[in-house]
């Protein structure tokens, strides 16, 4: 989800998205850049994101991303659920404030 | 989209290691700018990305179908494994090959003929109608069967509520002229209906239907391969004429290429034509076929047409001084059939024979694979042992020696269809000429399936023993003993005794089975046909149309005229000639007789004689013997004189022996019927077929006064179609039928030959079935007398193999090389023994299947059984002596010290 979130942005490559997610964390999600390419791999299989070679901005060779229709469409339907699941949980653990 | 994937990997895998390495360049440039060197922002970067083989694998997992991943690798493993054992690969290999090949072909013949449906549209519905009548005996038309006659035809189509279409046919040779040689062609004849019936639409023009049943209509309709033999496939075909027995006629339509009439070769579809204001009750010599209206029932349609039985009865007239009701005594009852099993026949039989005995085969195969399966299981026991201990799963040596003996099964497959393809040319070509749809027949889809299935299921079958038996988990036992046993247990030579006494048992029932056959023919051909020599008989056949002569007296005339030319020839001892009947309008070829003595009774007519007409030396020609009286003489012929030949068993029953029918006057039962003198008694002839009793046989002269009352037919009697039979060293040969075309055409160069045959071919034809039978049979029982040997030579060399260090102890101990020698010839023969026992019970239930196939021997034929054992035994012997002989042979010193 993370990932498709960093790509409704634009197109991008593994290398920005894996520093976009560490970034948008705010470093809490430390994780080693490799593991994010299963996720990506992934993703293309289940036609979310679609991939093509570009040049990168210091002009590298490098794969990139991009958000398919089917992905973006993903993306909301997990975004509501994600946004269901934390409300359910702030209302039990905050049942005072009610 | 899984497997795609799955195909792909390898892509993916170069696809993901370039974007790895473009990330790591990406990084390292980013550490570079921030200010390390690039030693250390590459060592960086990499720190940072991780593992990239683990996340390559990782990916590379994601895109593999396990299953199918290990599939491939076992697949590999195993043909490794079977070639490495070349000998072993081979022999299993031919054994499945052979026996995958022979049910693959002779399913191609079953599933062709007995399976798939006749090539008519819906053809479940279409139905053969014909008659019993128990109280007419001795019927010589069809089997004990009262075909239709055509008034019988006109009641049943107008007032039957059960079919959509009936219609009658019958068949004939009929000569056309005009373009090219003169020929003479298959012919068949048909009402309106019939091919409507069928519902197999001409390819162009119309078909024959009822408007072309009025006398005098001149239509016809060609068969696909006749329009492209003698119009080339002329297209513009239809309304042109084609000369039919010197009278011209107009082609109406043309049948398509897949189009066969029944089993017949005709050519020419003619339209069967009578007179409905002049049609009596009798006539009875059309076929009929029909379809049943949806949802009937063969057993409704039978009820329907037996409620119209009395209607055909009152309907229409009797010959004249004849009591129509007759027929009540009769007691004529229709019997509906499906037309499948009309034109099959009694072939079902033989087929399913030859379908479970090459299946038979197929079993004692797959048993002697199983054996060789377990023997090297045996030998592998070790390697197993050791592999489980490893940590290999059941299962998976399980799967492993599955996957092995099916993919023996699928290679013996793949071989056997090479085979099969030769063996279905085989059998097409050593197939008796009237098994039906042979022309059909070819290796078709289903035939690939049914290989794929025995190969593959045959493969599992006998995979299955030795990787139960030995996958198991016995490895402390199987570690400990592997390969330095004593001797076996019991147990573990079960399974391979019970193959080998199976395969005995299969061995025998086929023996068995091929030498009732082979007994049966040898009855066949001790049966005195009625004529000698066959195969110096040569028969052609003339037709001589109206419109070409005229005269009765002129066409005998140029008959005979045509036997003398032909007795001309060189090297040709004899001709006669006899009538060509076509069943063509009903006065048909038997009919009652009586004797002057008896006349009939109305209350008990005697049973039908076949009748037959023929020329003076006739029976010369035939070699039939003539037991009392005389031949015709040709003075007897032209001078009419009124006289008859009647055949022995005739002359038995109704005048009580052949010297007191000499003499005798018989007629045709009516009133006014002509007395004729009877001035010969020849032979019996087996005029159905060999298998057949010789039928009662009344020869009236080829031409002369009517053997019926004037009113009924006028004065003669004369056959326009001849058959001629020559002897001769020479017959069948080219030269030979060039010589008798020259001698006809010599006389009149319009009339065509047709049907050159030898009388040997007809002969022949009427034992093909059994002699088929006999060679399939035989056949297979080789195949599986081989295969049933070298189970046992296996089975009982193996033992001594594993048992040379027991033989080695006893040896020591003072065994006798004689009680060793008899020790084991003892196992063999009680496996045989076994066998034979279980054998011959399965054969005595199994013979009682094949006993329509059988002449003149019971099923339970004792010198058969008993032969059969002893042959069987003995192989036994003989297989299980060469390896005692060995263990005899075995030196104690040598056998001790091995291991």
């Amino acid at each position: 989800m993370l990932v498709l979130q960093t790509l409704v942005l634009g197109p991008a490559h593994g290398h920005t998205i894996a520093h976009a997610i560490e970034r948008g964390s705010e470093e809490v999600l430390q994780i080693e850049h490799g593991s994010l390419y299963p996720a990506l791999h992934r993703l293309e299989d289940r036609g979310w994101i679609a991939s093509f070679w570009g040049t990168s901005e210091n002009n590298r060779k490098a794969r990139y991303y991009r958000l398919t229709p089917a992905g973006r469409k993903q993306l909301h339907a997990q975004t509501a659920r994600w946004e269901q699941v934390v409300r359910a949980i702030g209302r039990i653990l905050r049942p005072a404030t009610e | 989209m899984g497997l795609r994937r799955y195909l792909r990997r390898a892509h993916w895998d170069r696809e993901r290691l370039a974007e790895i390495e473009s990330y790591i360049q990406i990084e390292t440039d980013e550490k570079i700018a921030l200010g390390m060197t690039p030693a250390e922002a590459g060592a960086a970067a990499r720190r940072k990305f991780g593992n990239p083989t683990l996340v390559r694998e990782e990916i590379f997992n994601m895109n593999t179908i396990t299953s199918l991943d290990d599939l491939v690798r076992d697949v590999r493993y195993a043909l490794r494994a079977l070639r490495h054992n070349p000998t072993f690969t081979l022999v299993a290999l031919l054994t499945l090959a052979i026996g995958i090949g022979a049910n693959t072909a002779v399913f191609s013949v079953v599933n062709r003929v007995l399976i798939q449906p006749l090539p008519y549209p819906d053809a479940g519905q279409l139905v053969a109608l014909s008659h019993k009548a128990p109280g007419a005996q001795g019927l010589p038309g069809l089997a004990g069967e009262l075909p239709l006659s055509a008034s019988m035809y006109v009641t049943y189509t107008e007032q039957n509520r059960t079919l959509q279409s009936l219609g009658v046919w019958a068949t004939g040779t009929e000569n056309v002229t005009g373009k090219g040689e003169p020929e003479q062609v298959r012919t068949v004849y048909l009402s309106g209906g019939v091919l409507q019936a069928l519902g197999e639409p001409p390819l162009s023009g119309r078909w024959l239907a009822r408007e072309d049943e009025k006398p005098g209509t001149t239509t016809v309709m060609l068969t696909y391969g006749y329009w492209q033999r003698r119009f080339g496939g002329d297209a513009s075909i239809i309304g042109r004429k084609i000369t039919v027995n010197m009278r011209p006629r107009e082609i109406v339509g043309v049948m398509p290429r897949n189009f066969r009439f029944l089993d017949t070769n005709a050519e020419l579809l003619m339209p069967l034509t009578f007179d409905r204001s002049k049609l009596m009750l009798p006539g009875f010599g059309l076929q009929c076929i029909a379809r049943l209206k949806p949802g009937v029932t063969l057993g409704d349609a039978a009820a329907d047409l037996a409620r119209l039985v009395p209607v055909w009865m009152n309907s229409w007239p009797m010959v004249s001084g004849v009591d129509p009701h007759i027929y009540e005594n009769w007691r004529i009852t229709p019997t509906v059939r499906s037309l499948k099993d009309e034109v099959l026949g009694n072939v079902a039989n033989t087929l399913w024979v030859l379908m479970g005995t090459i299946g038979i085969v197929m079993m004692i195969a797959s048993a002697n694979v199983a054996n060789l399966l377990l023997v090297r299981a045996e030998a592998r026991q070790r390697e197993l042992a050791i592999r489980s201990a490893l940590g290999a799963a059941r299962g998976r040596i399980v799967r492993e020696m599955l996957i092995e003996s099916t993919l023996l099964g699928f290679l013996g497959g793949l071989l056997g269809l090479i085979l099969a393809h030769a063996g279905v040319q085989l059998l097409v070509r050593r197939a008796p000429a009237n098994l039906p749809r042979l022309g059909e027949i070819s290796i078709d889809p289903l035939a690939l399936v049914f290989t794929l299935l025995v190969s593959v299921v045959s493969g599992l079958l006998f995979g299955l023993v030795p990787a139960l038996k030995y996958a198991g988990p016995r490895i402390a036992q199987a570690l400990h003993s592997g390969g330095r046993s004593a001797s076996h247990s019991r147990e573990r030579h079960r399974a391979r005794n019970v193959l080998v006494v199976a395969q005995v048992a299969m061995s025998l029932v086929l023996l068995v089975s091929a030498g009732l056959m082979i007994r049966t023919l040898r009855a066949l051909s001790a049966v005195e046909p009625g004529f000698t020599q066959p195969e110096n008989l040569q028969t052609v056949q003339t037709f001589i149309p109206g419109a070409l002569i005229k005269e009765d007296e002129r066409v005998i005339r140029t008959q005979n005229d045509i036997a003398d030319k032909l007795a001309a020839i060189p090297e040709v001892s004899s001709v006669a000639f006899g009538s060509e009947l076509t069943l063509q309008g009903g006065n048909g070829d038997w009919d009652v007789i009586c004797s002057e003595h008896q006349p009939l009774d109305p209350a008990a007519i005697p049973p039908a004689r076949l009748f037959k007409y023929v020329s003076p030396a006739w029976f010369t020609t035939m070699g039939t013997r003539l037991v009392a009286g005389r031949e015709y003489t040709w003075t007897d012929i032209y001078e009419r004189r009124p006289f008859a030949v009647i055949s022995q068993n005739l002359a038995r029953e109704m005048f009580g022996g052949a010297a007191a029918a000499v003499g005798k006057r018989i007629s045709t039962c009516l009133p006014k019927a002509p007395l004729r003198e009877v001035i010969g008694v020849v032979q019996d002839i087996r005029e159905n077929g060999v298998q057949e009793a010789a039928p009662a046989i009344v020869y009236w002269p080829v031409f002369g006064n009517n053997i019926y009352p004037k009113d009924l037919g006028g004065n003669f009697r004369l056959s326009r179609g001849a058959t001629f039979i020559i002897r001769s060293p020479r017959a069948g040969s080219e030269k030979l039928l060039s010589q008798l075309n020259q001698a006809v055409w010599s006389v009149n160069a319009s009339l065509p030959l047709a049907s050159v045959r030898t009388m040997g071919d007809i002969y022949n034809r009427s034992v093909a079935r059994s002699s088929f039978t006999m060679v399939m049979l035989s056949t297979a029982s080789a195949m599986a007398l081989t295969l049933g040997i070298i189970g046992i030579y296996g089975v009982i060399s193996y033992a001594v193999s594993q048992r040379r260090r027991e033989i080695g102890i006893r040896l020591a101990l003072g065994a006798q090389q004689q009680e060793l020698r008899l020790m084991f010839l003892r196992s063999g023969l009680v496996l045989a023994g076994i066998g034979v026992v279980l054998g011959l019970g399965a054969a005595a239930g199994l013979a009682q299947l094949m006993r329509t196939l059988l002449f003149g021997v019971s099923p339970l034929d004792p010198l058969t059984y008993v032969l059969v054992s002893v042959v069987l035994i003995a192989a036994a012997v003989l297989a299980s002596y060469l390896p005692a002989r060995r263990a005899a042979a075995v030196d104690p010193v040598e056998a001790l010290k091995v291991e």
